[in-house]
């Protein structure tokens, strides 16, 4: 295939991962988008396959095959609730890629430098690309590839410190060596050393040593954030994987690896400030872990926690007109959205209006609690954000928290010493009756207490979220 | 114990019972009698109370002699007061400031009186409040009674016989009463405008589908939860404010509905003459505090008036007894619950218990001592209202300042970043080779349209957002082929294994992406 027909193969697949992105905005333009996708991929394969210059077509048919297989497997089998680790561990892969594409690179151009003029000139395909260069373009190169190496060995152990976290692998509790971020700086300081040296001519045991300590860092900044703090480091690991394609692009010249790298880096950059947005934190002090110091005493909580049980919130249930329902992490690791679909049609068909509050922060990932109210097959018109829905609080008869606890603390309005101060949360105590769905009396995961659940009209629905949902479904009529 | 109910005198048609009420106070552990005819009126025959097992009496004497708690509608005249004797109980309204004679002939008899409109305002007490009960169907009826003397419909309708302009209605005073009126008026289709001294109740009224009229008044407007939910009088600017308000008003309202009482004194005027004047002809008036000398001056208790200019004002004090049926379910149902408080045990026996905050509340004599007024209850009516603060309405210059002094803002920022940018991507031109260049451009491209694609993504689709950025990002597998067909072994196992890693990435995230939007459903 002629080069230049690989180049416009290469356009329309950028313009289709552009489209794919730009469908998103929507859930039915949404369905029509992952095709553009799956087409500008197919597209940007087969092409460069069939570009001058590539060999080995069998082992490639072969790893694609396998690598297809496997893709399938794992696509088909995961749980939603699943979803979290899944992402990670994708994210991981690409990493790992980058990082075998980056030492590639440098062994190709020893090999390259090492032939004669005659030998070169034979050369194509990527050998031959490094073949042509100058000096000053092959310094450049090292740069890239350097960068590429090191932001994918970032995302690849920070991704699988991160799987092993939202899998409960590892202990989802923020822990860090002593010495703390120092560490961190220290190495990529010391990263940044071994770069210039390599840059003037050190040999590969310089880009191992900054993939070793890349590898620490990208498990020791992990490690440090805490599990609620999850949703922005998907979204961050998931904007460096893009950067470390978006390098490797620059290190082969390849402008729709540059592209895609960027479009994915962006994305992932942008869904990391909107969920710090909605923690009403930096972006800094989220990956330095840990909520930020309080700054005075905090609020005492007057009152006590009252229990109640299934017959009373089925009771308020059958009395009320409007119900909204805040779904949390809880609702995820008790499983209980299926339980919560069903108690929600039964409520509909009873001529209530049931609506869902979603916090952007609910969950560990970006948008997790939609993803598992769709495959409880709740309809995602009544699935509404926190803007939409916050001044609605105010006319609704009864409130029902499943699973969450600082998305819905009154203490970050009312207390402005509370170590959530500022954040924006889900005025449910505006409802005139809160239900609680909570396993015990424990604080959530800043540990802070909730003045919401001493409230008058709340009531706390103790036990596990599952269960306890599926009392009511039988008891309301 | 018996409980008896006869029949109200003076035109009443409601009843303290009805079978259903008596029922439950059988369930109770009570007898029940009841005088012939006294459910007539309100559509109950002697014969559905004898169904239900209530003795029927011929005669007021016969009740009086065995019942041990007598339940009423309306205040007892003296005569019906004589007829009781010492020790017994009787429920009704009552109206003690009012009629303080009455209440001095009681305590005289012995006889322990509950009065149904002096139970207390508290959350708990909701289910006996027949102050409320009554004054819901009364905002109702007033409605009906509007459009019954209204010309004209209350929804706007464009037919083939030409266009209905929708009627206008102002209901004054947002208590119960007011916003049965707005929950009717809106419900029929009115254009509902409504008007309350305080403010906390301006959620309500726009939570019943009204517009509340919103006074542009400085001093603190008052906060009713001083005084168990009802209004107080306000100062003498702020009728004056009201006043013009309502003036400016009156020419364009079809329906005026005037609700507004203050506890313990006559009702304040507050639709005045000149204002009916200015009224349409065939407007209605429907006076709620009537009884009270009425919100109107031209209102006539009792009466229905048509003014010179042909505006009808409506006076009657009877509404719920209009509406018999309905009215002594709810009475006799809230006289019920006020029996079950009394009945602990559920045996037949009452337990004056005067330590109770309602039953405290609601007695007016015991044991041959009068006990009104009450002593303040423990508990706390509603809680007390923060003031809310005034949204300043800015004028079309200050709002048009703003959005100048915002947009010049913007394009500084806007025009600084776009300049750092530049200059940036000068240095980088100035140094790097034209290869480099040229993919920089593209990369710096492709983050911008990243940028302003991603800002669209929906919230609820940031996960599938997660996934197809994860598959795309797949995307090295292209360098992995690139490099695959390298001379060096090294480097085509490193290609092959990152070919395997990137396509677990693509079909997976395409997979899973796609096996999500499926759920999507609307609903």
């Amino acid at each position: 295939m002629a080069i230049g027909i690989v180049s416009a193969a290469y356009i329309s697949a950028a313009i289709l991962f552009i489209l794919s992105l730009g469908g998103l905005s929507g859930q039915e333009s949404a369905k029509r988008a992952v095709w553009y996708g799956i087409f500008g991929m197919a597209l940007a394969i087969v092409a460069t396959v069939a570009a001058p210059g590539v060999g080995n077509w069998t082992i490639i048919a072969a790893t694609i095959v396998v690598g297809s297989f496997l893709g399938t497997v794992l696509a088909r089998r995961v749980q939603m609730t699943e979803m979290p680790q899944l992402v990670a561990a994708l994210h991981s892969f690409v990493g790992l890629a980058a990082v075998f594409i980056g030492y590639n690179a440098h062994i190709e151009a020893a090999r390259v430098a090492a032939m004669d003029e005659t030998a070169r000139s034979l050369l194509n395909g990527f050998a031959g690309l490094l073949a042509h260069k100058e000096p000053l373009e092959l310094k450049i190169m090292k740069v890239e590839v350097f960068l590429g190496i090191f932001i994918g060995a970032v995302t690849f152990t920070g991704s699988v410190i991160a799987f092993g976290k939202l899998a409960g692998k590892l202990s989802g509790k923020a822990k860090k060596l002593p010495g703390g971020h120092f560490l961190n700086a220290s190495a990529a300081l010391l990263s940044l050393l071994l770069l210039f040296l390599y840059v003037h001519g050190a040999d590969v045991w310089s880009l191992a040593l900054m993939t070793c300590l890349a590898f620490f860092i990208g498990c020791h900044l992990i490690m440090g954030i805490g599990g609620a703090d999850m949703p922005v480091v998907v979204s961050m690991l998931n904007s460096y994987s893009g950067w470390a394609a978006a390098a490797i692009g620059f290190t082969l010249g390849n402008d729709l690896l540059i592209v895609t790298g960027a479009l994915v880096g962006s994305s992932g950059a942008i869904l990391s400030y909107i969920m710090c947005k909605a923690m009403n934190r930096s972006f800094v002090s989220v990956i330095l872990g840990g909520f930020g110091g309080a700054t005075g005493p905090v609020m005492e909580i007057h009152g006590e926690q009252i229990a109640i049980d299934a017959d009373g919130v089925a009771s308020a249930l059958n009395d009320a007109d409007s119900v909204v329902i805040v779904p949390g992490y809880g609702m995820a690791v008790a499983q209980a959205q299926q339980a919560v679909s069903e108690l929600t049609r039964k409520l509909r068909a009873a001529g209530k209006v049931v609506r869902f509050a979603i916090h952007p922060v609910a969950g560990r990932l970006p948008g997790h609690m939609n993803v598992l109210l769709a495959e409880a097959k709740v309809p995602y018109d009544i699935v509404l954000e926190m803007d939409e829905i916050n001044d609605d609080f105010a006319t609704t008869d009864v409130v029902i928290v499943i699973g969450s606890n600082d998305i819905v603390n009154p203490a970050a309005q009312e207390d402005p010493n509370s170590p959530i101060a500022g954040m924006p949360v889900l005025e449910v105590w505006k409802a005139k009756q809160v239900f609680v769905s909570k396993r015990g009396q424990g604080t959530g995961y800043s540990g802070i207490e909730n003045p919401l659940f001493f409230k008058d009209n709340t009531r706390m629905f103790y036990g596990d979220a599952k269960t306890s949902v599926g009392q009511l479904v039988h008891l309301v009529s | 114990m018996i409980v008896g109910v006869v029949k109200e005198k003076q035109n009443e048609a409601r009843v303290a019972m009805t079978p259903e009420s008596a029922k439950q106070l059988m369930a109770l552990g009570y007898e029940c009698i009841i005088e012939t005819g006294a459910g007539r009126l309100a559509g109950f025959s002697d014969d559905a109370y004898a169904a239900a097992g209530v003795t029927v009496a011929n005669s007021p004497s016969v009740v009086y002699d065995k019942a041990d708690v007598v339940a009423k509608v309306r205040p007892p005249e003296a005569d019906e007061l004589q007829s009781l004797n010492r020790g017994k109980t009787l429920i009704s309204f009552f109206y003690p400031a009012q009629n303080a004679g009455l209440l001095e002939e009681a305590r005289g008899r012995g006889v322990n009186v509950i009065a149904m409109d002096m139970v207390p305002r508290i959350s708990r007490a909701q289910k006996m409040d027949a102050l409320s009960s009554m004054a819901n169907i009364a905002g109702y009826r007033a409605v009906i009674e509007a459009g019954s003397n209204f010309g004209r419909f209350f929804t706007g309708q464009v037919t083939a016989a030409g266009k209905v302009p929708p009627a206008k209605v102002l209901v004054i005073g947002a208590g119960v009463a007011g916003l049965a009126a707005i929950g009717t008026a809106t419900s029929l289709g009115a254009i509902t405008y409504a008007f309350d001294v305080r403010p906390e109740v301006a959620e309500q009224i726009e939570s019943m589908g009204a517009k509340f009229v919103f006074l542009d008044f400085t001093e603190s407007q008052q906060d009713g939860a001083s005084n168990g939910g009802y209004a107080a009088p306000s100062s003498v600017e702020f009728r004056e404010k009201q006043l013009s308000k309502f003036r400016e008003m009156a020419p364009e309202i079809d329906i005026v509905i005037t609700t507004a009482l203050i506890p313990g004194r006559d009702a304040p005027k507050l639709w005045l003459a000149d204002m009916v004047a200015a009224m349409k002809p065939g407007s209605v008036i429907v006076d709620l505090a009537a009884e009270r000398g009425g919100n109107c001056d031209l209102t006539i208790p009792d009466q229905r008036i048509v003014s010179d200019n042909g505006v009808i004002v409506v006076g009657y004090t009877d509404f719920p007894s209009r509406m018999a049926a309905q009215s002594s379910t709810l009475y006799s149902t809230n006289v019920r619950h006020m029996l079950t408080d009394l009945t602990p045990l559920k045996d037949g026996k009452i337990v004056h218990n005067m330590d109770d905050d309602v039953i405290r509340g609601a007695t007016i004599t015991f044991d041959g001592a009068v006990t009104y007024p009450p002593p303040p209850p423990k508990v706390r009516a509603i809680a007390p209202q923060k003031p809310r603060e005034k949204v300043v309405e800015p004028t079309p210059e200050e709002r048009r300042a703003k959005e100048r002094a915002a947009f010049e803002a913007q394009t500084i920022v806007q025009g600084n970043l776009l300049a750092i940018g530049t200059v940036l991507l000068i240095l980088v031109g100035a140094y790097a080779p034209a290869s480099f260049m040229g993919h920089f451009v593209v990369f710096v491209l492709a983050c911008f349209i990243g940028f302003q694609v991603i800002w669209n993504v929906a919230h609820s689709l940031h996960t599938p957002l997660m996934a197809v950025t994860n598959a795309i990002s797949g995307i090295v597998i292209l360098g992995a082929v690139v490099q695959i067909g390298s001379g060096s072994w090294l480097v085509v196992t490193l290609a092959a294994l990152s070919v395997l890693v990137a396509t677990i990435n693509i079909v997976g995230g395409f997979l899973v992406t796609r096996r999500m939007l499926a759920m999507f459903q609307k609903s």
